[in-house]
Parts: structure tokens; sequence; C-alpha cells
């Protein structure tokens, strides 16, 4: 090679190669930047030596600290456990009433309930318990199920339509669907169902509706539409519908009949969160 | 020594001999009609049918036209410059998509309820769009335009190089019309189905020859570092997305397959995929743009050829362990856990080798940064590629990862390096490249190029920023406790929470669409020859005439 090229600005050799034009500089290597380098290397077999790090035939170098990410769960878990420990273990023990009494258990208990109904409820019945169409308002004194602490402790535990043996279950017939009904007679019926809560349309539809109520509704719904918890039959006599009150969803419902499903959370849920949303649920505003 | 004559005679060999190839693809795919029921296969066929009919079709036309075997002479700039229109074409393409779904995130009526602009199917659409599409034909146009003129030698193939070309593009349109129309194989960067997998290997295993024959008949003595990292990416990503795609069809005339690896191997497989896409096709393969462009648009040789070799081997060596840390404290055991953190902070280094050389070596040179918004928007790009290999070692530790993952962090630190390094460098070299290639004197005008570098700036900065905050946020929100020892918020909470800078992030993505409208209007214009008349003095070495032609062989 010729004699050693220098860049004319920086006074620095080049290293005599050429590629279209571009040139490079013999620069050492920055001596910060080797230092850390070296630096992260050393920190890095030290953490090797310290933590679980190698693969070997069978098994892995397990580390000094013998480190394990599960154990350390599993010790998150437990102290998160331990720490709520005192107020828990009563929860478990206390019946429901002895819970309202003590105010020290209530706060704890509402706390509870808030947090594991944000990660468990609110996705289907909404971040304030609101509800929505299909799904209930659990804020109001509306129940299909019962709004008594027992009652929404039931709903929760075994669920509606859950496939649990316990489980809510009822069903109400799809009148039109299985031809128990004329297609005219179920616009009769809805229009007198709507007429209890004074929003019928058509008076005389209501009026020939009402014998058909009388047959077919009156035994689950009652005789002025006040419903019945035994069966989860809503009442058609308050302003509240899950599924809109309009004549054409009303049909719809006395057509093909409505199963609304929530799954049961005992065996998802500790009894002790069960209780807990329970007691949170009842004071919303609307428990009995 | 190759006569024109000669290379001309090879060259209508080789596109005689391509004309059975068309005609055995429009058979497989005549086949895959006649036998299949799925409709998106049909569909896939079609197409496939279609773009092997119109080459088939254009090389018969050129043979009866007498003109088979015709090319330029000299270096092959055909297939560079189209590559950077596709380039600026998918770019656009990506951005927008990439935007639209920021607002879908923000107001989810965006989803229109339909299931082909739904979020889920619109995002891959999304990372594919300007990782595979617009980076792709980066990558390809650059490493076609730099290796053979760092070579001094043209382009290998006469077929190939467009081969190649339209080949990827073809992929591109299989794996983006099978996203929309819900064919997927669910593996992120990697949802391309089994089929469109094995046509992005044809073109691959091609694209690998291409450079490896260019190399090979190089007038150089030495391979320029470009190359290095060009070939790594190259190498790499074949490896990558064969081992990260084998699947198993469930039947040779459907879309669907299953992959052959299981529960937390698929992941770490996916993962050691996923962060080497990020390290070869993002990194390496664009590193390789900087070291081609940086010293060619400012002037001034590399800084460090000893730095150069170090942090190539270091980054190659490294980045290629770094793949556990996508899947911290998961059903991944322990020791690979941390071989992945501590690989990650041993990257540090060998990532900013490539900065360092980068910035250093506008040593000399650095009034450009004032004078030249084209070398402004590649020193950003360096910066910013320093910044997020920065951020990354710091995501990587176990500590901080426990907060950082599986929030709006992951995004923001994805989004600096995709639109600060990635697309800056993308774009400096689109403005070195379209003057050079259409033989123009200079840019159409570098007030744009300055408006481009300035809204889109101010676009990443909105964009990064938001997501930092948000990412921080919902960090924080998801482990905080309340005093009695119960989560404080539930999941839609900390959703709520993120709802202003959601609405942040795509102003800032909108912004970033913006100035590639800008950079689009400007090549146009330079490619057809317009110059704007403006006071800024524009480079020398910007123009065409810089451009030595190929010296004769």
């Amino acid at each position: 090679m010729a004699a050693t090229e220098r860049d004319e600005i920086s006074g620095q050799a080049t290293t005599g190669h050429e590629w279209d034009g571009i040139k490079e500089l013999d620069n050492p290597l920055p001596r910060w930047w080797l230092m850390i380098m070296y630096a992260c290397i050393v920190w890095s077999v030290v953490y090797w030596v310290l933590y679980p790090a190698w693969p070997l035939v069978s098994g892995y170098t397990k580390g000094v600290f013998g480190y394990s990410s599960r154990a350390e769960l599993a010790a998150d878990i437990a102290a998160a456990n331990d720490a709520r420990k005192i107020f828990a273990d009563r929860i478990a023990e206390a019946d429901m009433a002895t819970i309202q009494a003590d105010p020290k258990l209530m706060e704890f208990a509402l706390a509870g309930g808030k947090s594991a109904f944000g990660d468990n409820c609110a996705g289907c019945h909404g971040s304030a318990a609101q509800g929505g169409k299909g799904y209930p308002n659990l804020s109001d004194d509306d129940w299909l199920w019962g709004g008594s602490l027992e009652a929404i402790q039931a709903t929760i535990k075994y669920g509606i339509r859950s496939g649990h043996d316990e489980t809510r279950e009822s069903e109400m017939p799809a009148f039109g669907r299985d031809d128990l009904l004329e297609k005219e007679q179920i616009t009769q019926v809805a229009q007198y169902a709507l007429s209890l809560s004074g929003k019928a349309t058509d008076a005389v539809a209501v009026n020939r509706g009402a014998p058909i109520y009388a047959e077919q509704c009156v035994d689950c719904h009652g005789k002025k539409g006040e419903g019945n918890r035994e069966f989860g039959a809503p009442s058609l006599a308050d302003a509240i519908w899950l599924f809109g009150n309009d004549p054409k969803s009303v049909e719809a419902i006395v057509t093909n009949s409505r199963k609304g499903v929530m799954p049961h959370w005992q065996g998802r849920l500790p009894d002790t969160t069960i209780k807990q949303l329970a007691i949170f649920i009842h004071a919303l505003g609307g428990g009995e | 020594m190759i006569t024109e004559q000669v290379r001309t005679d090879r060259a209508a060999f080789g596109e005689l001999l391509s004309l059975p190839v068309a005609a055995l693809i429009i058979a497989i795919g005549v086949a895959e009609i006649l036998a299949t029921s799925d409709a998106v296969m049909t569909f896939h066929a079609g197409v496939l049918i279609l773009a092997a009919g119109a080459a088939g079709l254009w090389l018969l036309m050129r043979r009866m036209g007498g003109k088979a075997g015709e090319h330029e002479a000299g270096y092959n700039h055909a297939v560079v410059r189209a590559g950077v229109i596709a380039s600026m074409f998918w770019g656009l393409a990506g951005f927008l998509v990439g935007d639209v779904i920021a607002w879908q995130l923000a107001y989810p009526v965006l989803n229109f309820d339909l299931p082909w602009t739904n979020f889920g199917r619109l995002r891959p659409l999304h990372t594919s769009a300007v990782i595979f599409a617009f980076g792709g034909n980066v990558l390809i146009a650059t490493s076609f335009f730099a290796v053979q003129r760092t070579c001094r030698t043209r382009l290998a193939g006469h077929m190939a190089p467009w081969f190649v070309f339209w080949g990827y593009q073809l992929f591109i349109v299989l794996a983006a019309t099978g996203y929309v129309l819900g064919v997927t194989q669910s593996k992120e960067y990697a949802e391309p189905e089994w089929y469109v997998d094995l046509w992005l290997t044809v073109v691959w295993v091609v694209y690998l020859l291409v450079f490896l024959c260019t190399l090979f008949k190089r007038k150089e003595p030495h391979i320029y570092v470009a190359n290095w990292f060009f070939l790594a990416f190259i190498v790499t990503v074949a490896m990558l997305h064969l081992i990260n795609n084998v699947t198993i069809p469930v039947s040779w005339t459907g879309t669907k397959s299953y992959i052959y690896w299981s529960g937390v191997q698929d992941a770490m497989t996916q993962w050691w995929y996923g962060h080497n896409a990020v390290g070869f096709f993002l990194t390496a393969g664009f590193l390789g743009i900087m070291y081609y462009f940086v010293p060619k648009r400012v002037e001034r040789p590399v800084y460090s050829y000893r730095l150069s070799i170090v942090h190539f081997w270091a980054l190659i060596f490294t980045y290629i362990w770094a793949g556990p840390h996508h899947l911290f404290y998961t059903a991944l055991p322990d020791w690979a856990q941390t071989l992945g953190m501590t690989f990650s902070i041993i990257l540090w280094m060998p990532s900013w080798g490539g900065m360092i050389n980068g910035l250093m070596t506008l040593s000399g040179a650095w009034d450009k940064l004032r004078t030249d918004p084209v070398v402004r928007m590649l020193v950003v790009s360096v910066a910013f590629y320093g910044m997020s290999t920065f951020e990354g070692p710091l995501m990587s530790i176990k500590a901080v990862n426990s907060l950082s993952h599986y929030t709006d962090w992951t995004i923001g630190h994805v989004h600096s390096g995709a639109l600060g390094w990635v697309g800056f460098v993308s774009f400096g070299a689109l403005y070195c490249l379209t003057p050079w290639l259409w033989q123009r004197a200079r840019l159409y005008s570098l007030r744009l190029v300055e408006w481009h570098f300035w809204i889109s700036t101010l676009g990443i900065l909105l964009y990064i920023t938001a997501m930092w905050v948000s990412g921080i946020l919902q960090g924080l929100m998801w482990r905080a406790y309340d005093s009695l020892g119960f989560l404080e918020y539930s999941f839609i909470e900390t959703v709520e929470a993120m709802h202003p800078f959601y609405i942040i992030r795509a102003i800032g993505g909108g912004l970033f669409v913006i100035g590639s409208l800008i950079m689009a209007y400007n090549l146009w214009r330079t490619a057809r020859g317009d110059e704007a008349v403006e006071t800024i003095q524009h480079p020398e070495s910007a123009s065409a005439a810089a451009l030595a032609k190929l010296p004769a062989e």
C-alpha cells in the first residue's frame, strides 16, 4: 500500500479503501464506548452467577440466589392475602347481618366488592353498574331474581342459566317460533303488555290482547304485570325494559323468547369475594 | 471481459427461460382455482394468475418486438427507480392506515362494525405495510443501489432483480388482501398464511442470490460495511422467516394452516423472530442505508472503520439472543428470561456503535446540519436510533419491564424507532436517490424538505410523548392498590384514562402522514425535472452530476 492517506480536515489517517467515493477514517474505538460495553458484559456475568441463566443437558444453572419467578409470584400473592387476612377471615365467617352491622367490615367488603366488580362484572353490567341492553342495571331497585343480600349472593354464586347445578333457571316460551300464537295475536298481546305501563299504541289490539295475556302470560308475569321473581319474570308494569319497550322489540320477545345468561362465579371467585360483591351491589342503591 | 452483446444475449436467454416459469405459475394458479372451495384462495390464485400472466405477456411482447434482452448500459438503475416509487406508495398507504387505527383506538365507532374495517384486521395491515411494504421496498431499492455502486459492478442478473421487485409486490398484495379478508396465522409480524410465506421464500432466495452474485463479481478489493449489514439482514431474515413459519396446511387447497411449534416454544420462536425482525430488518438493514447515504450526502469519510467492524459483529452476535425480553414473567423458563435480559443490556453499546459512526461522520461538516435539511433528516434519524436503542435495553430490565410491558410505552418505543429512525433514514435516502436516479441536478424544493422535516418531527414528538405518559400511567394504574389491599382501578378505568393520549397520538400520526404527502409531492416534481425558485443553496453532492457512471469493464 502507498503511504498512509490523511483526511485533510481531521488529520486522521484513512484506511486507504474507497467505495463509490466513500472513505473510512482509521479512528480507534471510543474508549468510553468500550468501557461501557465491558461493564455491561461484567454486569451480565455477575447476574448469571446470581440468577438462573444457562441451560444444561437436563435443568439449568440455578444461580446463587436460588431465584424463581414462580416462587416470587407465590410469595407476592401470599403477602397480599396475609395483608387482607384479618378482615377476609372475619368476612368469610360472619353472616351478612353481622357484616352490615360492623362499619369496619362494611368498609372492607365494599372496597373488595368494588374492585372485584370492576374486573369481573363491569364488562356486561357497565363500570357504574348501569347496565345496558340485555344487561340489567344493578343500581336501581328493579330486580329480576330478588334484591335481598341473600338473593344477590345466590345469583352471583350460581349464575343464571349457567349450567351450575343450583343455577337460576326459567324459560319463556317462544310463542311465535313454536307456533303457539298467530302473528296477529302476538301483536295484540304485545300491545296489551305495553298497556300495563301505559305505552300501548293501538287500543283495539290492547282489548284483543287481554284474553291472550290472561291465558298465556299471567302465570309468570302476574295479573297486573307485576312479574315474579321466582321465575325471574320481569315486571311489565314499570318503565324498565331490558330489551326495549317499543312494539317491535316486545313482539320479538314474544315471538322468539329471551334467555339471558350470566355465568356462575362459584369456583372462579373465592366465596368471600362473592360475599363482598353481593354487599357492594346491594349497597349501590337498590338493595332490599 | 464481457461485451454488451454477450450481456444482451444472456439477458434474452433469461427472458426466454422465464416464460415457462410464468406458465408453470399460471398452471399452479389454475389448479388451485379448480380444486379449492375457499373463496380467498380462489381470489389469491386469481391474483397469482394475473401477475404471472402479465409478466409472461410483457416478455412475449418484448420478444416479438425484437427487444429481448434489451437493457440500459452501466448500473441497473431502473429497478431502483421502481423501488423508490413503490417505497413512497406503500409508505403513504401504511402511514395512513396507521393513523386510521390510531383514531379507531380513540373513537371505536370508527371500526364501522364491519369485519374488513375492524381494528383487528387493519392493525396487521398497518404493521405489515410500514415494515414490510415500505421498509422492505426501501431496503431492496437502497441495497440494490448501494451494492452495485460500492462493488463498482452492475447488479447481477437481468430478470432476477425484477423478479425480486415484482415478486415482493405480489407478496405484499397477497398478504394485505388476506388480512382484510380475515386470513391470518395470528403471529405478530408473521401474519401471512403458508402459501404467501412460500412465495416470499422464493422471492427472498432470489434476492439473496442477486446480492451475493453482485458481491462476488465486485471490482473492489474489499466489501463495504453497508453491504455487510445488508447481507446480514437478508440472510438472517431468511432464517427467521423459515423457522417461525413452520406450518402444516390443513389442505393444499385451503388458506388455513397450523404452526408446528406449540405452547411456550411457539411463543419463544415467535419472539425470537419478532425481536430479530426488529434487529435485522429494521436495524441491520437500515444501518446499511445509513452507512451508504450519510457519508455520501455529507461527503465525509466514515468516522471509524474499526468501530464499524466491532459494532457489526457485536450487534449481529448479541441481537439474536434478546428475544426472550418480550416474554418476561410468563411461562418462559427463568434461565431464558435471564439470558434475554442480559443480552439486551449487552446490546446497548453495539447498537450505539452505529450511532457514533453515523453522527461522527459529520465531524468537519456539522454546518450541513444547518444548510441541508436532508442531512438533518439523516442525522435526526441516527439520534432517534440512539434514543430507541437506549430505551430498548432499559425496558429489557425485568423490573422496568414489569411496569412497561403490555402498556402503550411499548408502542411509543416502537414508534420512536419506526418513525424516527427507520422512517427518517428512509426519507433521507429517498431524497438522495430521486435526483440521482432520474438524472436531475437537484431536488425540486429543499424548502419542502424543511416543512416535511419539521412537521414530521413534531408529529413523532407528539406521538412518543403521548405514549410515554399514557403507558406509564397505564402501568401504574394496573398495579395500584388501595389502602385495604384491593386493586384501585378496573381495566376499563385505565382505558378511559388513555383516551386523551390516544387523541394526541392520532394527531401526531396525522402530522407524520402530512409530512410524507409533502415528500411524495416533492419527489414527484423532482422526477419530472421541475425546480422550484428558491434562495436556499442546494448542495452539489446531491446532484446527479456527482454520481459517476459505471466505468468501462
